[in-house]
């Protein structure tokens, strides 16, 4: 089994050459630009990452991010609103946009000839949006049927709104990155110009360009584009630390469903929070030793094994800004209540910090880390993506080519350190869907989106 | 992460020499031949990464269910749960243990069996037995189809909590009625309780045979080493029988509207009619008209018209699903329970006029360019030119399907647009779904 992953490892050293090196400069203005070469197709993606989103937002404004995210598309000076779009699509180019916790960004995939249509357009909407308010006053209501979509009419997300409210006593991941519907009704122009300005600089952004493109010609390009926009001085944001929680926390989530559901929560540091620097790895690993798979332990022991949940998952991201959590979440199997099934996943944190993983489980995992890292160079865009997000949260991109070595490094000592430490009752929260008849002819409850007072 | 989906409609930047130098755009090579016992095959070599993706295509979708909706679903996702000496857990750890990624899943039409591994010998021959096993020598123990009927009994309870889901099947079991596509493919309560396991290895061995299958392989391997592996993944299937074609589709003989009284906050609003099929005659002209009605994201009529004018949707569209028979056209939209009739008025309105006008010059041209402009972004990874692969093998499609893509984009005219929608879209005629609260609720 080890010399298989002894073996891959070598294997996976060739195909990042043959991807090409990572380049990353600096504009006078203080903007970051790196790109990636990727010459296996003519094409190019190109993404421009803001340092903004639902985690820089205060109480009130909620939601702030994601509707100037869609403002973007809704004019300049030089482009009249929705022009945006229209040139892109000219150019056969693809686009969209997405707004995180820690980030706010936008990104064209085109024929690589193209680059520069996607780079002049995304340095003019950088500082010379008009925001207009009489498109404001309509796509602030698209931004709200998009959270009826999302959230007020899905008991899962309802239940996850409301265990991310009540986990978090301080850090802002406690609000919705689509923003409470109070604060979206509440929301103005002025707000929102007052964000932009705020936000959308040179020097909080970065350019990611991943693609058969030549590095110092993306130099020039972002230059000629970027290079005279004025900087800002851009908002230093107090450090927040979540206070240690003192108990386990409980939410119970009543909504219109048909099956419960359950969501469980520790609180965990991440690479930027960590006091040793090999614990969000080992978290990682942890994570993946339950959920890293069919193979992996709750598909084996829980969906199969005892036949107890229908689907069972765990996930954790050592990439964010603040500090987060290890999600544990479930839907029990038909004649399963929800305390057993609670139970069992306790149980599976219970053993984590009882005995070691076994020496076959990390090596599978280890196995599967370093074909995914070959997997991605199928896709320019998850390249790009993948630096983006380490750029934008704050951590180097470098990480990225440390990370097989530093996952290979994690000894069954460490996973268990962690779960000791960080895997505790007191640090836990639990949220609990509890369905309310949906049966036909019924009126709505009141609850489901009533709070809309519109217009 | 939340997406603005932005995209575009009319436009403006006219570039010279964009149409022209796309032209002589050509796909990838792709080889076909057959196994000795009748899979067909087709392969595009990729040497740029040591990935080797390979996809099993059986014509053996919920299409086939019969009188069981939901079997075809369910024997499907059996396959890797105990094959040949292995139960599911070994099955899961062999593959995970060498990296490999496998997947088994079914629609209306296909049902497939997919994997992606490094090319590296160990994960390659671990992959391709295993892959082998759960083709030829599935074991369907009883357990584990217990187990899958109990997920798929809750699924359709979860489907019953999502008013986009209540309203995509009432959807299809209006548009095909008795139609196999009007099937629910993942069953209802009664078809799964009913479900034996006799069925389930009488659905497996009419269906997972040879001749009912298409290969796609994708990866760093040359043309002897992709006929050696096509060989050895196939060799333990008999060769059996290419499935009966499907019944011809009807069309809709009146209008038919069907409201379900649902607690959400918005109103779920699906309208169509049976659309194209694979290789239809009219293919490349309605999937451009449409790619200016509804397909192309925020520049299209729909979303200029529901969405940027209005702030009605978040999500407004319309879609061919092209089938071996012809799938459904929709449009689609949600919005707050208020707002449905002046939605659904908006999206009849934009039809009708797109039906009686069909498109100007500057929307033809724009969607010419973002459709030609784009293709290198079609066949742009290893997973995308896999898909196409199997799509083309299934249907029967021309092997220069891709090579002569961008020429059929750019040969529509407007006339034939208009032609087109005219002959084959008919509103007065559609299936029109609303599920939510915003009307009370009408017979059905």
């Amino acid at each position: 089994m080890r010399s298989i992953v002894a073996l891959l490892l070598l294997l996976f050293v060739l195909p990042l050459q043959a991807a090409g090196k990572v380049q990353e400069y600096r504009l006078d203005n203080g903007m970051k630009v790196i790109v990636k070469e990727d010459h296996r197709a003519p094409i190019v993606v190109s993404q421009v990452w803001y340092k903004v989103g639902s985690s820089y937002e205060p109480v009130g404004i909620t939601g702030i991010s994601h509707v100037l995210e869609h403002m973007m598309f809704k004019g300049t000076e030089a482009h009249p609103p929705g022009e945006f779009s229209r040139i892109i699509a000219a150019n056969g180019g693809r686009e969209n946009a997405f707004t995180g916790r820690d980030y706010t960004a936008y990104f064209q995939t085109l024929s690589k000839d193209r680059l520069e249509v996607a780079l002049e357009l995304e340095a003019d909407r950088m500082r010379n949006l008009t925001l207009p308010p009489e498109e404001f006053v309509k796509e602030v209501n698209v931004v709200k049927e998009e959270r009826r979509m999302r959230t007020e009419d899905k008991p899962t997300s309802l239940t996850y709104e409301q265990f991310s409210a009540v986990a978090y006593r301080v850090l802002p991941y406690s609000h919705p990155v689509i923003g409470w519907m109070n604060d979206l009704d509440n929301l103005t122009i002025e707000d929102l110009r007052r964000w932009y300005r705020l936000w959308y600089a040179p020097n909080n952004a970065t350019l990611v360009v991943v693609g058969d493109v030549d590095p110092q010609q993306v130099l020039a390009l972002a230059k000629r584009h970027f290079g005279p926009l004025k900087p800002e001085r851009i908002p230093t944001l107090k450090p927040l630390r979540e206070p240690p929680q003192r108990g386990e926390t409980r939410v119970r989530v009543k909504a219109p469903a048909k099956e419960p559901y359950l969501v469980l929560g520790y609180k965990t540091p991440v690479l930027r929070t960590a006091e040793q620097e090999w614990e969000p790895y080992a978290l990682d690993m942890l994570a993946s030793i339950l959920d890293g798979g069919s193979s992996a332990r709750l598909s084996r022991e829980l969906v199969r094994g005892r036949e107890i949940a229908v689907s069972a998952g765990a996930e954790y991201s050592a990439f964010t800004r603040l500090s987060g959590m290890l999600l544990l979440d479930g839907s029990p199997a038909p004649g399963t209540d929800m305390a057993t099934l609670e139970r069992a996943l306790r149980e599976q944190v219970d053993r984590l910090r009882e005995e070691p993983v076994s020496r076959q489980e990390l090596e599978r995992i280890q196995a599967q880390v370093v074909a995914s890292k070959v997997y991605e160079l199928d896709s320019v865009f998850y390249q790009a993506m993948q630096i983006g997000t380490l750029e934008t949260v704050g951590l180097d991109w470098r990480l990225l080519d440390q990370y097989v070595d530093r996952i290979k490094a994690v000894t069954p000592e460490q996973v268990q350190a962690v779960a000791r430490k960080y895997l505790t009752d007191d640090a836990l929260t639990v949220a609990v869907l509890e369905p309310l008849p949906l049966e036909n002819g019924t009126t709505a409850p009141a609850t489901t989106g009533g709070n809309d007072v519109l217009r | 992460m939340y997406c603005a989906d932005r995209m575009p409609a009319r436009f403006l930047l006219l570039l010279a020499g964009l149409l022209l130098s796309l032209t002589a755009l050509a796909g990838p090579k792709i080889e076909q031949w057959t196994t000795a016992n009748g899979a067909r095959v087709l392969f595009v070599r990729a040497p740029d990464l040591p990935i080797l993706d390979l996809r099993l295509v059986f014509d053996a979708g919920s299409a086939r269910d019969g009188a069981l909706p939901g079997l075809a679903s369910l024997t499907n996702g059996l396959l890797s749960d105990g094959a040949g000496p292995w139960d599911a857990d070994r099955i899961a750890e062999r593959l995970e243990s060498v990296g490999a990624e496998l997947e088994v899943d079914s629609a209306r039409d296909m049902a497939w069996v997919a994997v992606r591994t490094l090319t590296e010998a160990k994960p390659l021959e671990t992959t391709l037995e295993t892959l082998a096993a759960v083709l030829a020598r599935p074991t369907f123990e009883s357990d584990d189809l217990e187990r899958n009927r109990k997920a798929m009994l809750t699924a359709v309870r979860l489907g019953e909590q999502n008013p986009g889901t209540v309203a995509g099947k009432a959807f299809y079991r209006a548009l095909y009625g008795d139609h196999p596509y009007g099937s629910p493919s993942g069953g209802t309560r009664e078809s799964l309780q009913a479900i034996t396991r006799d069925d389930v290895l009488r659905f497996y061995r009419r269906y997972y045979v040879a001749r009912n299958a298409v290969v796609a392989i994708v990866g760093d391997l040359d043309r002897a080493r992709a006929e050696a592996l096509a060989q050895r993944v196939t060799a333990d299937l008999p060769a059996g029988e290419p499935a009966p074609a499907l019944p011809p589709v009807q069309p809709l003989a009146e209008g038919r509207e069907i409201r379900r009284p649902f607690p959400s906050s918005q109103s779920h609003i699906l309208m169509g009619q049976p659309g194209m099929r694979r290789g239809d005659p009219d293919y490349f002209v309605l999937y451009v008209g449409n790619h200016i009605l509804g397909g192309s994201g925020l520049v299209s009529q729909l979303s200029e018209e529901v969405r940027e004018k209005r702030g009605l949707s978040y999500s407004v569209y319309s879609y061919f699903s092209p089938m071996r028979r012809e799938g459904p056209f929709v449009l689609g939209a949600q919005t707050k329970n208020a707002k449905a009739e002046e939605a659904m008025g908006v999206m009849r309105d934009t039809l009708r006029r797109f039906i009686e006008r069909g498109p100007t010059a500057d929307e033809l041209t724009a969607a010419k360019q973002n459709i030609t402009g784009g293709f290198p972004l079609r066949i742009s990874s290893n997973s995308k030119i896999v898909e196409y692969l199997a799509m083309i093998g299934f249907y029967r499609l021309p092997l220069d399907y891709l090579d002569r893509f961008v020429g059929r984009i750019e040969a529509v005219t407007a006339e034939q647009i208009r032609d087109a929608f005219g002959r084959r879209i008919h509103p007065d005629r559609f299936v029109t779904v609303v599920v939510g609260n915003g009307q009370a609720a009408a017979a059905d």
